[in-house]
């Protein structure tokens, strides 16, 4: 999976304690960053922060649908309202969270996005 | 909504969010009532009575002019015919002179002959004797009832006036029969010399002709002589040789009209002084008859006036005071307008201002949580032991256990500024309030709390979003329970308030809060309990209920007890 956040501090630690669980984690810093990651790696899941300089999230998103990039979206956000998650679901993010989110919680969230993928595969 | 206030008899009456204002004092409305009172009364009033004023005087003295004009001419009139009446007398003599058959050799039985010749050719003013007085003062011949042959009138004051004037009449003396009579005496040049020719005549007929001017009983019409004594009878004043309290001007030749008093009224006086003789000819008329006209109009231009101005008075009066009181209202409802404006904003930029801060502190607060996490992690899931191993897990945990609590306090935050959509659907307040009270209901029962549950039959439902609504009377009722103590009474009531507005009202009777709290407790952060909650509960709830459309208020009285006010609209607010 693939995290993107320009806090550096956040998603390298974040990234250290999923690979704990074990989990095959990347990192992006930036919007560009993550979709040329993303076009390279194929990633099947994506934590996307929403304020990102440049490039912010949900541009990100619109991206990805263009592209047609078969990756399930999580946003994790510590900005943003109602309005935000509504444009997110809408350009098809899987769920929204807020900061600072429960590892427990994050975990569940991206168990629930990989079964819908699977299931997606599957029905294929 | 309060009853109107009369602006002459305000109370302050505190209610729970009215700041006390500087220029809303009764002091103000009262001045402004004054003000308007006195100023419309004055230009009203003012011009009233100067026009009735000038209309007063104008009548008075046209009225007065055309009175004084008939009794001008009729003393006018009477003046001549006194005149004439002397002229006559006069004219007789000096004929008798000049036919010859009186001389300065006169003798007696020739001027009595003469005497009545004159008695019966002159019906009125019957001659009473003849003389005849030589230069020198002595009577010559004499013909009449007196005895005064040889008398001498030489010293006598009036002898000197005919020697000089030609002419003299005397005042009126009581003579022959203690009749009134007057003497008329003329100065002839003739066959050996001056003499005087003097008659006596006795007044009763002019008198009577005078009395006959006089006629109405208002009237009274008689002569006087220059000191103002009664020369022929009065009606008002006396008979002859009494004295005439009506003091006359002076000498002048005409007749003239002037005003005086006596004990019986206002009156006026016509007076004409007779030409060559002490008379003087005094008319009188009665102001009140002939002025009666004049006096029912003045009458009923007083009246009117009177009435007039009172009801001038009361209408400005009451006009006044309503619309003063009308000026008050609004500017009450305009001040209140305005302070509920002015909070609301305090609060939206309080909350702006909030939302930014929430928003800023979430990602460093996500980069303690992991760190804080990874700690854990390294601890957890390592095989290693650690020294201390439990005592570091507990540090790490109150660490990620402050996260969280800071986590509530912006996600509330947040909550509290979002632009959360309002879903509309039908709702009866009854029904809902319920449904919170059944989440309340074993707080309720476990601490022996009475809730008293009012609704009025004509409660509409209404329109609006029941979980925004639901979190509104948790809140509120939720207060309510931490402010009573065990055992007590929480009312709620619905009731309409007006077609378009119902009312919740949720009353406890509790601790109560300080006025000076009231004002306060809506706004974000404000709390009575530090250490408990974070003092936000209300100032959403609040926000909450403006944005349905609705207004919340609070009355509260320390030791009695709170009660909130949501007023919401029955549809949904344009």
């Amino acid at each position: 999976m693939l995290l993107v956040d320009d806090e550096k501090d956040f998603v390298d630690t974040l990234s250290k304690r999923l690979l704990a669980r074990d989990y095959s984690v990347a990192v992006a810093y930036s919007g560009p960053q993550a979709l040329a990651l993303a076009a390279q790696e194929a990633p099947d899941l994506m934590i996307l922060d929403l304020r990102m300089p440049g490039m912010d999230g949900i541009e990100v998103l619109g991206r990805l649908r263009e592209l047609r990039c078969e990756v399930e979206v999580i946003m994790l956000t510590g900005h943003g309202g109602a309005e935000e998650e509504r444009a997110a679901r809408a350009l098809g993010a899987f769920e929204y969270l807020q900061k600072p989110a429960d590892i427990g919680q994050l975990v569940d969230t991206m168990q629930r996005a990989y079964a819908k993928l699977i299931a997606g595969r599957s029905s294929r | 909504m309060d009853a109107p206030v009369n602006p002459l008899k305000y109370e302050h009456r505190p209610t729970g969010r009215r700041p006390a204002d500087p220029s809303l004092a009764p002091r103000r409305y009262r001045r402004l009532f004054r003000r308007v009172a006195f100023s419309t009364a004055g230009v009203t009033i003012l011009p009233l009575l100067i026009m009735t004023g000038i209309n007063y005087h104008q009548y008075q003295r046209a009225i007065e002019a055309e009175t004084r004009q008939p009794i001008t001419s009729q003393t006018s009139n009477a003046q001549h015919a006194v005149e004439f009446f002397l002229k006559e007398r006069e004219s007789a003599l000096r004929f008798i002179v000049t036919q010859g058959t009186v001389t300065l050799d006169c003798n007696n039985d020739q001027l009595n002959r003469n005497l009545k010749s004159l008695r019966t050719s002159l019906s009125i003013g019957s001659f009473v004797d003849l003389g005849v007085i030589d230069a020198s003062g002595r009577q010559r011949c004499y013909a009449g009832p007196y005895k005064l042959l040889g008398k001498s009138y030489k010293g006598q004051d009036w002898f000197a006036q005919v020697n000089r004037r030609g002419i003299y009449i005397s005042d009126v003396f009581l003579g022959f029969r203690k009749s009134p009579h007057f003497v008329i005496a003329i100065r002839q040049e003739g066959a050996g010399g001056a003499f005087i020719l003097r008659a006596t005549i006795d007044t009763k007929e002019l008198s009577e002709q005078i009395l006959t001017i006089g006629l109405r009983p208002s009237s009274d019409a008689f002569l006087i002589n220059r000191k103002g004594v009664l020369q022929s009878p009065s009606r008002d004043y006396g008979k002859v040789l009494d004295r005439c309290p009506l003091k006359v001007p002076h000498y002048t030749k005409g007749a003239q009209v002037i005003q005086r008093i006596d004990r019986k009224g206002k009156l006026f006086v016509g007076i004409a002084y007779i030409e060559d003789s002490p008379f003087v000819l005094i008319l009188t008329k009665r102001s009140a008859e002939v002025m009666g006209g004049w006096i029912t109009l003045r009458a009923e231009m007083l009246v009117f006036l009177g009435i007039s101005v009172i009801l001038i008075l009361l209408v400005i009066y009451f006009v006044s005071r309503n619309m003063v009181q009308r000026i008050r209202e609004a500017d009450v409802a305009r001040a209140q307008v305005f302070h509920k404006m002015e909070y609301n904003n305090k609060l939206a930029s309080v909350g702006r201002l909030a939302a930014g801060v929430a928003h800023e502190i979430n990602n460093p607060l996500a980069i303690i949580n992991e760190k804080a996490g990874l700690l854990k992690d390294r601890i957890t899931l390592s095989d290693d032991d650690f020294p201390q191993e439990t005592k570091l897990l507990a540090t790490i945990d109150s660490i990620l256990k402050s996260v969280l609590r800071c986590s509530t306090i912006t996600h509330r935050l947040l909550g509290f500024a979002k632009h959360m959509d309002i879903l509309f659907e039908t709702i009866e307040l009854s029904d809902l309030l319920k449904e919170v009270l059944g989440f309340l209901a074993k707080e309720a029962t476990y601490r022996n709390i009475q809730v008293e549950f009012k609704i009025d039959d004509d409660t509409p439902s209404i329109e609006s979003d029941r979980g925004q609504l639901q979190q509104v009377f948790l809140n509120i009722i939720n207060n309510a329970f931490a402010a009573m103590a065990d055992g007590g009474q929480l009312e709620i009531s619905i009731g309409r308030v007006d077609n378009t507005t119902v009312a919740v009202h949720v009353k406890d009777d509790g601790v109560g809060i300080p006025e000076e709290n009231l004002e306060r407790i809506f706004e974000p952060f404000f709390t009575t309990k530090p250490g408990i909650g974070t003092g936000l509960g209300l100032s959403v709830t609040y926000g909450i209920v403006e944005k349905l459309g609705g207004n919340l208020r609070v009355k509260s009285e320390v030791g009695k007890g709170t009660r909130f006010i949501v007023e919401l609209p029955t549809s949904k607010p344009a």
